[in-house]
């Protein structure tokens, strides 16, 4: 099979001010195949991506498309090289039904009158006329004509604009080309996260691009919404297009890729065919290193129930049921996982347990290991009530610099944040959280410059050490964990799942919300499924199948199903 | 051939590389910051020069411009002295809206606080100054321009914690509800309805520590430093830092928003109503009019933000504001350029123009595009 290049990037340097985001990159991308981007957090590949559709605009190196150079300097210019890119965040108009999404911003083929007319003059011109009146009404035709254009124009923009129907014909026949299962007149508010994904890759075809760019499309869909993906782009790239896929996992880049290039510091490693390659060597040049990609599971050992949750409802601000009728309890010496797709209610049920959520309904119970278990009320106590009763409850909310640190403030203070109300008198004591801070920054091998800079500089992975080690410094008795591994590189992943098992094996209650079922699966000992604000099931992880998994995301099992749907319709 | 020919040259033609862009740096040394900033002080401060001589009409202008704006707060002891009053004022209202501006509230009703304070100590000289000892009656000034003070930074405060109102609108119209207030009084304590009021007579503690003045720098500098101590050591301090920072990480930590923002503005409109009260006390003939506080309460919010709400910087911003207020009204008055402050005003605004856009340059850094043949 012959092969054409149709995307090119020779010797592409990027710096953000001290940072070198991309380092004399060379990447070929030929017609019909789909290339997938490979590197960790912070490795390039979004910068590189971005170079290609316009955001950004490289130091140096050129980007060769279809052979010819090509200077990109506005998501218009990648357009015009029919080039597209679909974002992790979907930039869709909420309001808008998926038809309008597609063909919003587009203009209307220009139409000049003043050209058009001459251009009539001239198809007039070569018509001589040898008859009077022949000359007459040769005259009042092209007068006609002329003054008929204006018209003519404000005819096609009517028809352009609010007659959108043969531009819907052209979107319907892109999706059933591709076979993309979907309601055009569905408004975006309604749909799911992989129905917009569906909306933004038809967005991008409508407008003529061969070359798609997806920026880690299948971190927010189930597996069995990526399976669909993955069909879908099988089809493209046999209708000829090319096609780059970001991202950092490993079993997608064997499943669903022609050739494998790795990123890693900016640097373009190499390029490899993914058959000839295996998880194993594509992590080693990820990493730069050999790694153990295994997941010890200790046998929990000593297992008490240590929080129960039962019949908890929490209604949010628009009313709706973000949490309905959850029950299940965590047991000390045990993980916890809890799965679902995004925000299916994880962020409410920690939030609500830590005492951050005001709740509608249940209980929520604390079983107190140093009074034999006692039983503890936690419904509806703020943060230091539910201190002052004694409840070591630790917590690593998601939005880590939002929430659980200050990015502002150097490592000491924010080691403060938890124990500043303990100095002497009205005065604050730096001493004790300073030397936290040093033994955190040893312990975990934090990469900083001192515990005196402030934790934004830090990157991801560090930042993420320092939150966790802050609040594991407390002796938790029930550690609660929100995606404590989004977008940290390989080895800070792993740091950080040691030392969630070292806190199972102390005999701490874990409770630990992923969005890697892979990682669930090994991790956990069992997994509680959330579906819309409802339990779907808890299964256990030691034999757990991720496909099982993914339907429990989706849907709800037995009679709730049914009642349901029957809602949703309502 | 020649349609691919040209078909490049289009291109090239078409798209550039866009002609500069900017860059954040990371990390400057402190040295260079320093350079950048003294530099731009030296180019604002010959702007000015020449802008006054321009203005003169006569080259020699140039030098006795520096000369004038030096004199301005230096050039006598009495200047001095007026100096540092006037600092100690500045200082003050800077130090008041520091701890709101810290906790990312944005108060801009100093001036209303600063004046309604005034308004409090006056109150108290017109209606007992006669009748009460002169330790009392101050004490009582004291008390009431705090009060004062507090009070209208309470309002919005409790309006911002419990429903949510915007502090910025709500801040600034109470500026007005005191001037107006004060306009109020005026006319109706003023003889015979003339609608200004002058020496109230009594409640002066002016010339306390011997020297004119000295009494208010003395205070100040003692607010400073509980200021100081208060944001760097106090729980207070880091809760607010924190409000400041982020409400969900206080929220997270179990710190009472609420309370802390109250409790923040409290404190707030107290070191605002301090400064109420030397305005009044500490001049040698108290008195209250509408344009007592002159706008020092939102010179004080470019102070605060100068020294990046540290108070030790805030000592030198302060000073340097008021030196070139000095300066530059010394120098429109010595060349009769009219009574009006618009000369003065232009000067401090070139300075600050380009201190601010200093600041800038420091932050970023700005590349521009390569020459062309590469």
């Amino acid at each position: 099979m012959e092969k054409t290049v149709a995307l090119e990037l020779k010797n592409i340097t990027k710096t953000f001010g001290e940072v070198v985001a991309n380092k004399n990159v060379d990447l070929e991308l030929y017609r019909g195949e789909i290339l997938s981007l490979l590197g960790e957090n912070g490795s390039g590949k979004t910068t590189l991506m971005n170079m290609i559709c316009g955001i950004y605009f490289p130091d140096e190196g050129e980007i060769f498309v279809g052979g010819e150079e090509a200077v990109i300097r506005s998501p218009k210019d990648a357009f015009a090289l029919k080039i597209g890119m679909i974002h992790q965040h979907f930039k869709l108009v909420d309001i808008f039904t998926a038809a309008d999404n597609v063909i919003l911003g587009e203009h209307m083929p220009r139409y000049s009158v003043k050209e058009e007319g001459k251009k009539a003059i001239a198809a007039a011109n070569g018509f001589k006329p040898v008859k009077p009146a022949e000359k007459i009404l040769w005259g009042l035709k092209l007068g006609l004509k002329l003054s008929a254009l204006p018209f003519i124009k404000i005819g096609k923009k009517i028809k352009f604009d609010y007659l959108a129907k043969s531009r819907t014909r052209k979107i319907t026949e892109i999706s059933s080309r591709y076979g993309f299962d979907i309601d055009l007149k569905k408004k975006i508010y309604d749909m799911s996260v992989s129905e917009k994904q569906t909306v933004e890759i038809i967005k991008v075809l409508y407008r003529g691009a061969e070359i798609l760019i997806l920026d880690e499309p299948t971190a927010v869909l189930t597996p069995q919404e990526i399976d669909k993906l993955f069909a879908i782009l099988r089809r493209m790239r046999d209708d000829g297009k090319s096609i780059i896929i970001i991202t950092h996992k490993l079993n997608e880049v064997m499943a669903i890729s022609d050739r494998v290039a790795v990123l890693r510091k900016g640097e373009h490693i190499a390029t490899v065919n993914t058959a000839e390659t295996d998880e194993k060597a594509l992590t080693e040049m990820m990493v730069g290193k050999k790694i153990d990609l295994n997941i010890e599971r200790a046998e929990p050992n000593d297992v008490k129930d240590r929080l129960t949750v039962r019949n908890l409802t929490v209604i949010n601000r628009d009313g709706m049921k973000a949490l309905d009728d959850v029950s299940f309890t965590a047991r000390s010496g045990e993980i916890l996982g809890i799965a679902g797709i995004a925000g299916s209610g994880q962020r409410e049920l920690l939030e609500a347990i830590a005492g951050l959520q005001k709740t509608a309904g249940g209980d929520i119970l604390y079983f107190d290991p140093n009074k034999e278990d006692a039983e503890v009320d936690l419904m509806q106590k703020t943060p230091v009530e539910i201190r002052d009763l004694g409840v070591r409850l630790s917590f690593v909310p998601e939005d880590r610099l939002g929430m659980g640190l200050v990015g502002n403030m150097d490592l000491v203070d924010n080691m403060m944040l938890r124990s500043y109300t303990k100095g002497r008198f009205v005065f604050v004591d730096r001493k004790n959280p300073k030397e936290l801070a040093e033994h955190i920054v040893h312990d975990l091998e934090v990469v900083t410059p001192g515990v005196r800079t402030p934790v934004r500089k830090l990157s991801g992975g560090n930042v993420q050490k320092v939150l966790v080690g802050r609040e594991i410094a407390a002796a938790p008795t029930v550690l609660m964990a929100a995606y404590p591994v989004r977008g940290l590189d390989i080895n800070s992943s792993y740091t950080i799942y040691h030392l969630l098992n070292q806190q199972k094996e102390k005999g701490v209650a874990v409770i630990y919300v992923g969005e890697d079922l892979d990682v669930l699966i090994d991790l956990c000992d069992r997994i509680l499924v959330l579906c819309a604000g409802k339990v779907s099931g808890i299964v256990d992880g030691r034999g757990a199948k991720k496909e099982d998994i993914g339907l429990l995301m989706t849907k709800l099992t037995g009679k709730e199903a049914d009642g349901e749907t029957k809602e949703a319709a309502l | 051939m020649t349609v691919k020919n040209e078909a490049v040259v289009s291109t090239v033609k078409r798209h550039k590389e866009p002609l500069f862009r900017l860059i954040k740096r990371t990390d400057i040394p402190i040295w260079k910051k320093w350079v950048i900033r003294i530099a731009t002080f030296a180019v604002a401060a010959i702007t000015a020069g020449l802008l006054f001589t321009f203005i003169i009409g006569d080259g020699a202008a140039f030098g006795t411009f520096f000369k004038e704006l030096w004199s301005g707060s230096f050039g006598t002891e009495r200047l001095t002295y007026i100096f540092l009053n006037n600092w100690a004022i500045m200082m003050c209202i800077s130090l008041a809206v520091t701890p709101a501006f810290k906790m990312r509230f944005w108060n801009i009703g100093a001036e209303g606080q600063t004046l309604a304070a005034a308004l409090g100590a006056a109150f108290v000289i017109h209606y007992f100054g006669k009748s009460l000892i002169e330790p009392v009656v101050i004490l009582l000034m004291l008390v009431a321009a705090l009060f004062m003070g507090m009070l209208w930074a309470l309002l919005p405060a409790i309006f911002k914690a419990v429903w949510g109102t915007n502090e910025t609108l709500f801040t600034l119209m109470m500026n007005y509800v005191a001037i107006q207030l004060v306009n109020f009084f005026v006319n109706l304590w003023s003889p015979g309805g003339s609608g200004t009021i002058g020496n109230l007579g009594n409640g002066s503690f002016h010339g306390l520590f011997g020297l004119p003045y000295i009494q208010n720098a003395v205070f100040v500098a003692i607010v400073t430093i509980i200021v100081f101590v208060y944001l760097k050591f106090f729980k207070h301090g880091y809760e607010l830092e924190v409000v400041g920072e982020s409400v969900n990480t206080a929220k997270y930590i179990g710190i009472n928003v609420k309370k802390v923002i109250i409790r923040t503005m409290i404190l707030s409109g107290a070191v605002c109503g301090f400064a109420g009260f030397l305005l009044v006390g500490g001049s040698p003939t108290p008195t209250i009019n509408t344009g007592l506080v002159g706008g020092r309460g939102f010179t004080a919010i470019l102070v605060s933000w100068l020294s990046k709400f540290s108070p030790i910087a805030m000592i030198f911003v302060a000073a340097l504001v008021v030196f070139l207020q000095k300066g530059a009204s010394q120098a429109s008055d010595s060349f009769h350029l009219g009574a009006s402050s618009a000369f003065s005003n232009i000067i401090i605004g070139i300075f600050f123009l380009m201190i601010i856009a200093c600041e800038f340059f420091i932050d970023y850094q700005i590349k521009f595009r390569k020459k062309e043949g590469k």
